[in-house]
C-alpha cells in the first residue's frame, strides 16, 4: 500500500504546534571533533570530524562497517565514545542514553524500528512520556489531540488509535518521526529510511524531509542509495573504515567520484549491463497464477541462462510472485510447469526438490537463523546430502562450510561465528552460499541488495551473471533499479498482481525508462 | 509485514565479546553446589557411594524427560502434560499387568502406548491446528489427569510382578541401579541424535527461526509433531520408570513434575525460547536439581523449607547464567 493512499495533505492549523524558530542557515547543529570509539579492542572509529548545520540534509555515507551507525549511535546516546568531544548547538555534551539525546533535540529514526506493533499511533509517539489527566490516569484523548497535531504539521493524515500493525510500514517510520518531534527535536538521524519503501512512499518521505529541514530542523541520513543523495541532501560527508574520507557540498561532486570515495578503489563497471550469450530452452514457466496474497493471473517465462527482473511498486505482487513460485503462498489457480510439464509446488520443501531456491526479501527474519553459527545456517539445506542414515558427516560439512565462505570472500573470524554478528553485506553472501550449496536450476532473489554496501553490490551482481552463464535462470525483484538493470534480459513490470507490461533490456535506455514504466507513465 | 527483531538486539551488537563463561554456569554451579554440600554435609553420609546413587535413582524419571523436553524446549514448544502423563502411564501399565493380566512385553507396550498418544494429540493440535503448545499441553494435563483418576479409582493399582519392578526401576545390575542404565542409555541417544542426526539439526533450526528454517527446506510442523510425539512417549516411559520403582500405578505419581523437568533443562542451558540445547547441560541441570533435595533433605530441612531452598537456588543460577 503506498502512503499517497492515506496521506492526503492537509493544511496544518497555524500555530498548533511548537516549532522552533528557523536559525540562520549557517548555524552549527552538532560538532563532532577526534572521535574514536573500540568494541573489543578492534577500532571502528579513528578521529572522527562531523559538522552538521541547521536546516540542512546532511548525508553520511560508507561502506557496511564503515562506522557510519556506531558514530550516530554515539550521538543519539546508545554508545559511549572512547575519546574526542562532540556539541550540540554550541554546547559540550556527552549523552549517555537515548532519553538524554532527545531532551537535547537530537532524535534518531532507527533502522529497525523501536516501535510496538500492538500500540496505536498516538501510544507509540508518547511512549514513556504518557500525558496525564486527572488524577494521574492517561489522558488518551490529550494524545491522541497532540499526534493528529503533530501528523498535520508532517502534512499526514492518520487515525491516532489505530494499532501499528493495521498500517503499512511506511507509516512506522513516520510514526518514529513524529515521536522525535513530539520532543521538539532540532537534529533527526534517519538510518535507511528508504530501505522499506517503494518509489511513491520515497517521493513523500523526502518531501516530508525538505519541509522539516526548511523549518530549520538538521537531518543527517544514512543510506546505500547514492542516487537519493544527489536528490535531498545538501551535503555529504563519506566514512571509510572508522576514518572521516572527505565532506562536500553536493553540487560539486559526481556520483563517480562519490562511490570511489565510498570504495576507496575506482568500482568496475558492475553495475553497467553486460551483454551475456543467448537464452536456451524454457526452463520454468508459469500459466496464470492467482493467489489469495494478491496474484491475478500472472504468465512468465523463464529460459535458461536467463535473468528476468521484477519491478513494481510496493503492493504489485512482485514478492507474492516469488513467494506462489516457491511453495510458500497457495495457488487458487493457474500452474507451475519446470521444462513443460506441470508440477506441484505446495511447500518450499517441494520447491528445493524441484530445484527452485529462494532468497528471501527480509534476510534477518526469513533468510537466516541469527542465532546459530555460520556453519549453520550455510548447510541447513544440504543436511540431507551431508547425512547418510540421519547422521551428518561433520568433517564434510565443515569442509563445504569453508568452500562457500572462501567462494564468495564472506568475511568471518571463524564459520563457528554466530551469524548475527555479520555485517548486513556478509549475512546476505552466507544466505546466497546456502543456496549456490544445493545447486539449484532457479534462483529467484527478493531485494538481495537492500542495506548492503556498494562493493558487496557489485560481488552479488557478478554472482548472479556467473550463475545464469552456467546454464541457470535467475528472477530478481530490486527497489534498486541500478541492479536490477545490471543484470536482467528481460523486466517484467507487475502492478496489482498483473504483469502489466513486459520490457526487453534493450527497450530500456536509461533509469528513468523502467522508472515511468513502473509508475505507468507513457514513456516517449 | 516483518517481523521487529527484539529490542535489545540491537544495543548488544557492538557489546565487546569475551570469553562467555556463563555458558558454563551450570558446571559451574554443580561443582560449586557439590562442593558446599561435601564439606558441610560430609559426616552425614553425602559423599558415600549409597547416597550418590541413591541421587541418581531420585533424579532418573526426571532426568528421562528432561532429555525428551530438551528437544521440546529447542524447538521453541513447551510440554506441560509430562508429569500427568507419568501418572496415566504409570496406571495403564499396572492396570494391564494386574486387572487386565496381560504379559509383561505387552503390559509395557501400553504404557508406552499411552505417552505415545497423548504426545500424537499434543503434537497433532500443536503443528497442524496451530495451537500454542503452552495451552494444548495445559488443557491436556488436565485431561490426562482427569483419566488416570477415573481409570484407577483414585486409588493405587499395586503390581506384584518381580521381573517388571526389577528392570523398570527397582533391581540392580551389580552395584549399578537399573534406573540409572535407564537414564544414561536416554541421554546416551538424546546427545547423539541432538548433535550429530539432520534430525537434531532441524530441531534447532526450528527453534532458531521457523520461517527461515521453513524456506530452507525444514518441514517445521513435522520437526514440531515429531518433538512432541516423542516427548509423551519418554513421559510414557518415565510413567514406567515411576510405576517399576514404587510397585504400583497411581493417577498422582509425577504431578508437577513438568516444573522440575522445564527447570533442569533450562539450568543446563537450553534456551527458553528454543534454537539451542544442549543434552549434557541438561543432565547437569537435573543433577544438580538432585544434588539440591537430596543435599537439603540430608541437612534435615522441613518440606515447607526445602521448596523455598530449591527455588532460590533456582533463581540464582538462571539470573547468573543470563547474557547481559
Amino acid at each position: 500500500m503506498a502512503v499517497e493512499e492515506t496521506a492526503q495533505p492537509v493544511t496544518a492549523p497555524a500555530g498548533t504546534v511548537e516549532q522552533p524558530t528557523a536559525p540562520a542557515a549557517t548555524a552549527q547543529a552538532v560538532t563532532m571533533r577526534g572521535i574514536t570509539k573500540s568494541f573489543g579492542g578492534v577500532p571502528v572509529l579513528k578521529e572522527v570530524d562531523f559538522d552538521l548545520r541547521a536546516g540542512e540534509i546532511h548525508a553520511l555515507l560508507g561502506g557496511n562497517g564503515a562506522g557510519k551507525s556506531t558514530l550516530m549511535k554515539i550521538l543519539v546516546g546508545v554508545y559511549s565514545h572512547d575519546g574526542g568531544s562532540y556539541e550540540v548547538a554550541g554546547r559540550a555534551v556527552d549523552f549517555h542514553s537515548v532519553e538524554e539525546a532527545r531532551a537535547a533535540g537530537v532524535g534518531m529514526v532507527f533502522q529497525e524500528f523501536s516501535l510496538i506493533p500492538t500500540l496505536t499511533v498516538a501510544q507509540n509517539v508518547f511512549l514513556t512520556r504518557e500525558a496525564r489527566g486527572r488524577g494521574g490516569f492517561i489522558d488518551d484523548r490529550e494524545m491522541e489531540r497532540r499526534t493528529r497535531e503533530l501528523f498535520a504539521s508532517m502534512h499526514v493524515e492518520v487515525d491516532p488509535r489505530r494499532p501499528l500493525d493495521e498500517l503499512p510500514t511506511a507509516f512506522w517510520q513516520l510514526t518514529e518521526i513524529a515521536k522525535a518531534l513530539s520532543q521538539n527535536a532540532s537534529v533527526l538521524i534517519m538510518d535507511e529510511p528508504t530501505a522499506a519503501l517503494a518509489k511513491a512512499e520515497t517521493v513523500e518521505l523526502f518531501a516530508l524531509m525538505r519541509r522539516l529541514r526548511d523549518q530549520g530542523i538538521a537531518i543527517v541520513y544514512i543510506s546505500h542509495r547514492i542516487e537519493e543523495v544527489f536528490e535531498i541532501c545538501d551535503r555529504v560527508t563519506v566514512l571509510r573504515d572508522g576514518r572521516h574520507v572527505g565532506t562536500h557540498d553536493v553540487a560539486s561532486i559526481t556520483p563517480r567520484q562519490l562511490i570511489d570515495e565510498i570504495v576507496g578503489r575506482k568500482l568496475e563497471h558492475e553495475l553497467e549491463y553486460q551483454e551475456r550469450p543467448g537464452r536456451g530452452e524454457v526452463l520454468l514457466e508459469a500459466r496464470g497464477l492467482t493467489t489469495q496474497t494478491r496474484l491475478r493471473g500472472i504468465d512468465l517465462k523463464l529460459h535458461e541462462g536467463e535473468v528476468i527482473g521484477l519491478a513494481g511498486l510496493m503492493g504489485s505482487g512482485r514478492t507474492e510472485l516469488a513467494r506462489a513460485l516457491f511453495g510458500i503462498d497457495p495457488l487458487v489457480s493457474g500452474e507451475i510447469l519446470l521444462r513443460g510439464t506441470p508440477i506441484q509446488v505446495g511447500t518450499p520443501r517441494a520447491a528445493i526438490a524441484r530445484g527452485i531456491a529462494l532468497i528471501p526479501e527480509d534476510r534477518r527474519a526469513q533468510g537466516l537463523i541469527l542465532d546459530h553459527p555460520v556453519r549453520e545456517n550455510l548447510l541447513l539445506p544440504l543436511l540431507d546430502r551431508l547425512s547418510r542414515a540421519g547422521f551428518i558427516d561433520d568433517a564434510e560439512g565443515d569442509r563445504q562450510a569453508d568452500a562457500f565462505v572462501r567462494r564468495l570472500s564472506i568475511q568471518v573470524r571463524s564459520t563457528s561465528q554466530p551469524t548475527g554478528t555479520l555485517s548486513g553485506g556478509n549475512q546476505q553472501k552466507v544466505v546466497i552460499a546456502k543456496w549456490l550449496g544445493i545447486e539449484p536450476r532457479v534462483l529467484i532473489m527478493d531485494e538481495p541488495t537492500a542495506g548492503v554496501d556498494i562493493g558487496t553490490k557489485g560481488e552479488i551482481v557478478n554472482m548472479i551473471r556467473a550463475f545464469a552463464d552456467a546454464g541457470n535462470a535467475v528472477i530478481i525483484i530490486s527497489s534498486e533499479l541500478p541492479e536490477l538493470l545490471a543484470v536482467s534480459d528481460r523486466v517484467l513490470i507487475l502492478r496489482d498482481g498483473t504483469v502489466e507490461r513486459e520490457m526487453d533490456r534493450h527497450e530500456i535506455h536509461r533509469e528513468e525508462d523502467l522508472h515511468h514504466a513502473i509508475q505507468g507513465v507513457a514513456v516517449q | 509485514m516483518t517481523d521487529q527483531p527484539a529490542a535489545s538486539e540491537r544495543f548488544n551488537l557492538g557489546r565487546a565479546r569475551s570469553v562467555d563463561w556463563r555458558q558454563y554456569i551450570i558446571y559451574i554451579g554443580f561443582l560449586v553446589v557439590f562442593a558446599i554440600f561435601a564439606a558441610t554435609l560430609n559426616d552425614k553420609g553425602f559423599l558415600t557411594s549409597t547416597n550418590l546413587l541413591n541421587v541418581f535413582r531420585q533424579t532418573a524419571i526426571i532426568s528421562i524427560k528432561a532429555v525428551a523436553m530438551t528437544f521440546v524446549i529447542g524447538a521453541g514448544q513447551i510440554d506441560l502434560s509430562v508429569g500427568a502423563v507419568a501418572g496415566l502411564s504409570s496406571v495403564t501399565t499396572a492396570l494391564a499387568l494386574g486387572t487386565w493380566g496381560l504379559p509383561l512385553p505387552v503390559a509395557v507396550a501400553v504404557g508406552l502406548f499411552t505417552g505415545f498418544a497423548v504426545g500424537i494429540v499434543n503434537g497433532f493440535l500443536l503443528a497442524f491446528i496451530g495451537i500454542p503448545s503452552f495451552l494444548v499441553t495445559l488443557a491436556t494435563l488436565g485431561i490426562v489427569n482427569g483419566l488416570a483418576q477415573w481409570l484407577s479409582n483414585t486409588a493405587p493399582i499395586p503390581i506384584l510382578n518381580d521381573t517388571f519392578v526389577y528392570i523398570f526401576g527397582s533391581g540392580d545390575v551389580g552395584p549399578i541401579p537399573s534406573l540409572l542404565i535407564w537414564t544414561a542409555v536416554v541421554f546416551a541417544v538424546g546427545h547423539v541424535t541432538l548433535r550429530k542426526t539432520t534430525y537434531g539439526r532441524r530441531v534447532l533450526a526450528t527453534g532458531g527461526n521457523s520461517v527461515a528454517a521453513s524456506f530452507s527446506g525444514v518441514d517445521v510442523r513435522l520437526i514440531r509433531f515429531a518433538v512432541m510425539t516423542v516427548m509423551g512417549t519418554i513421559a510414557g516411559l518415565a510413567g514406567i520408570l515411576f510405576a517399576g520403582r514404587l510397585h504400583s500405578g497411581r493417577f498422582e505419581f509425577g504431578a508437577g513434575a513438568e516444573l522440575s523437568v522445564i527447570a533442569a533443562v533450562i539450568l543446563g542451558g537450553t534456551s527458553l525460547f528454543g534454537g539451542r540445547a544442549t543434552v549434557i547441560g541438561t543432565l547437569l541441570g537435573s543433577l544438580m536439581i538432585g544434588l539440591i533435595n537430596n543435599g537439603l533433605t540430608l541437612a534435615s530441612l522441613p518440606t515447607s523449607q526445602q521448596f523455598i531452598v530449591r527455588g532460590l537456588i533456582i533463581i540464582l543460577a538462571v539470573a547468573l547464567a543470563k547474557k547481559r
